[in-house]
């Protein structure tokens, strides 16, 4: 299979990746797909305020998985949440020009940003009502 | 050295210059048809297509007439089960095979299937490997066939043919098998080994393309087959067709060379292969072995990279040519149904490449494929979210993937 130049790009120099303290209240982290499928990818954000100040990933997976989230990475960084809630998949494609079989990586890029908001959300939901709680 | 360097012997071999150089006068000079018996042209031919059906004979301890030349494997595997299914029908309808063989008996059987056959599919072993009491146990008065392949294309791994032979024998059941990787490359002996019908292939040893033979035994039992390609009465009327004199000398010639050179070079690829297992597990932690440890082909190495999957792995060793058990390595996006067979877990499936050493490799060669995919493993782990795992001591199996793909 030909590979575009930007998959290639993107996995010859991955943008972003490594781990984030996912302890921290402001990080939040998402980890889909599974290793029986081939796919498994882990992208965290962290937050200040509502926007994405630093964004990770590590991906399990082909060249295609590991461009997507490393795309993915770039384009949330700065955006505040409700941008980054709004990254469609088929953006992902079209940036990377990748081919039909390759557009479940792009979903799975897209999942792990809504994980990664949704695991941060709930984080802060936890701290509000423990702080009510303990007020 | 040249690069890429080509280390995928398994999917096909660079053809011998001396194999080209025998074949190359019958394009042009000696281009008469082997079936024209009224002149020198067609008897040339002729004479060229029994020399080479000596060697291929003589490469498998069988006689000349018991060689019928194909278009290849997959044409010789369709009119072994298809041709035997068809002759015998009216003893009975039961074959029997594995679940790792090649996709082209694997087809041909589940179109038999359809036409009113019962097909009994074995599990192997966590090798690859079929057992003689396994087959033993669902043989019925009504099974006419059973196909073993010889070795494994993807892990390599031999079936322990003369048992099978034997049992087949005494219990009445002719005995099939695809020998594509292991002719060539490991003793075969149709008459030690017991088999009844047995393919091959020219270009899986150094041969050209486009051209095969099948096995039929003439004694002990004499085996029929109902031919599938109908015409002018070719090969004893079991294949029509003017016949690829071109091809069918190259592979002559590819049978030869490979008797002449089989023991010195396949004991040359089993150091070959030993030294780049051993270097790589030295370099890299959890490196899985596919297949049988030593019960295997001399060239093929199959390993399983625990968290790194096969595609991303090819990308990064792109210099590299080999091959991986990988879903998405596939047109059909699933892994690979040989390793499913033999229980390696998807996910090994996933991280599965395929090493194939063949004639013309050199230790250089392999020890430059082993320096770029211990860097690319390396590399690949630092950002697998697996391996992070595995460092903080979590054991993958307990965590509950979500998943939808």
């Amino acid at each position: 299979m030909a590979y575009s130049d930007k998959v290639l790009d993107h996995y010859n120099h991955p943008r972003n990746v490594g781990a984030l303290d996912k302890s921290r209240e402001d990080v939040g982290t998402g980890v889909v797909g599974a290793p029986e499928c081939g796919d498994v990818m882990k992208l965290q954000i962290q937050v200040e305020g509502d926007r994405i100040v630093d964004a990770k990933f590590k991906t399990f997976g082909c060249g295609s998985a590991i461009a997507s989230s490393s795309l993915a990475t770039e384009w949330l960084k700065g955006k505040t949440l409700e941008e980054a809630g709004t990254i469609r998949n088929t953006e992902i494609v079209q940036e990377l020009s990748l081919p039909p079989v390759k557009i479940h990586c792009s979903v799975l890029a897209e999942d792990a940003i809504k994980a990664a908001i949704a695991d941060f959300r709930k984080k802060q939901e936890e701290h509000r009502s423990a702080a009510t709680r303990s007020a | 050295m040249k690069l890429p360097i080509y280390l995928d012997h398994q999917a096909t071999t660079p053809m011998d210059p001396r194999v080209l150089e025998a074949m190359l006068p019958y394009f042009t000079e000696v281009f008469g048809n082997a079936a024209s018996r009224s002149h020198a042209f067609g008897w040339k031919a002729e004479q060229a297509v029994e020399q080479a059906r000596g060697e291929v004979a003589a490469l498998i301890g069988a006689s000349d007439k018991e060689i019928v030349f194909t278009s290849g494997s997959t044409e010789a595997i369709n009119l072994a089960i298809k041709g035997v299914a068809e002759m015998y029908a009216s003893k009975g309808k039961h074959l029997v095979t594995s679940l790792a063989e090649h996709k082209a008996v694997l087809d041909t059987l589940k179109h038999l299937e359809k036409l009113g056959y019962e097909v009994t599919y074995l599990k192997p072993d966590r090798s690859a490997r079929i057992s003689p009491e396994q087959v033993a146990a669902v043989l019925r008065p009504d099974t006419i066939l059973a196909t073993f392949m010889w070795a494994n294309n993807e892990v390599g791994t031999l079936n322990p043919i003369r048992e099978l032979g034997a049992l087949c024998k005494q219990r009445g059941v002719l005995f099939f098998s695809d020998a594509t990787q292991a002719a060539g490359k490991v003793p075969v002996d149709v008459e030690k080994d017991g088999v009844d019908l047995l393919c091959l292939s020219g270009h899986k040893m150094y041969g050209p393309k486009g051209v095969g033979a099948l096995y039929v035994r003439r004694k002990n039992p004499r085996v029929r087959l109902t031919a599938q390609i109908d015409g002018g009465g070719h090969e004893r009327g079991m294949r029509s067709g003017t016949l690829n004199v071109p091809g069918i000398v190259g592979l002559g010639k590819a049978c030869d060379l490979a008797r002449l050179e089989l023991d010195q070079e396949s004991r040359r690829l089993r150091e070959l292969c030993e030294h780049m297992q051993k270097r790589i597990e030295k370099e890299l932690g959890y490196v899985q072995l596919n297949g049988h440890p030593s019960e295997r082909l001399p060239g093929n190495l199959n390993l399983s990279f625990h968290f790194v999957e096969g595609e991303s792995l090819l990308m990064g060793i792109s210099d590299v040519a080999v091959s991986s058990g990988s879903a998405c390595t596939s047109a059909s996006l699933e892994p690979s149904h040989v390793l499913r067979a033999m229980d390696v877990g998807e996910d090994l499936a996933h991280s599965s490449i395929r090493f194939g050493i063949g004639r013309f490799t050199t230790r250089a060669e392999v020890d430059y494929a082993v320096d770029s995919l211990v860097k690319a493993v390396k590399r690949l782990r630092e950002m697998s979210p697996l391996y992070e795992l595995a460092q903080e001591g979590v054991d993958l199996k307990t965590i509950q993937w979500q998943s939808g793909h």
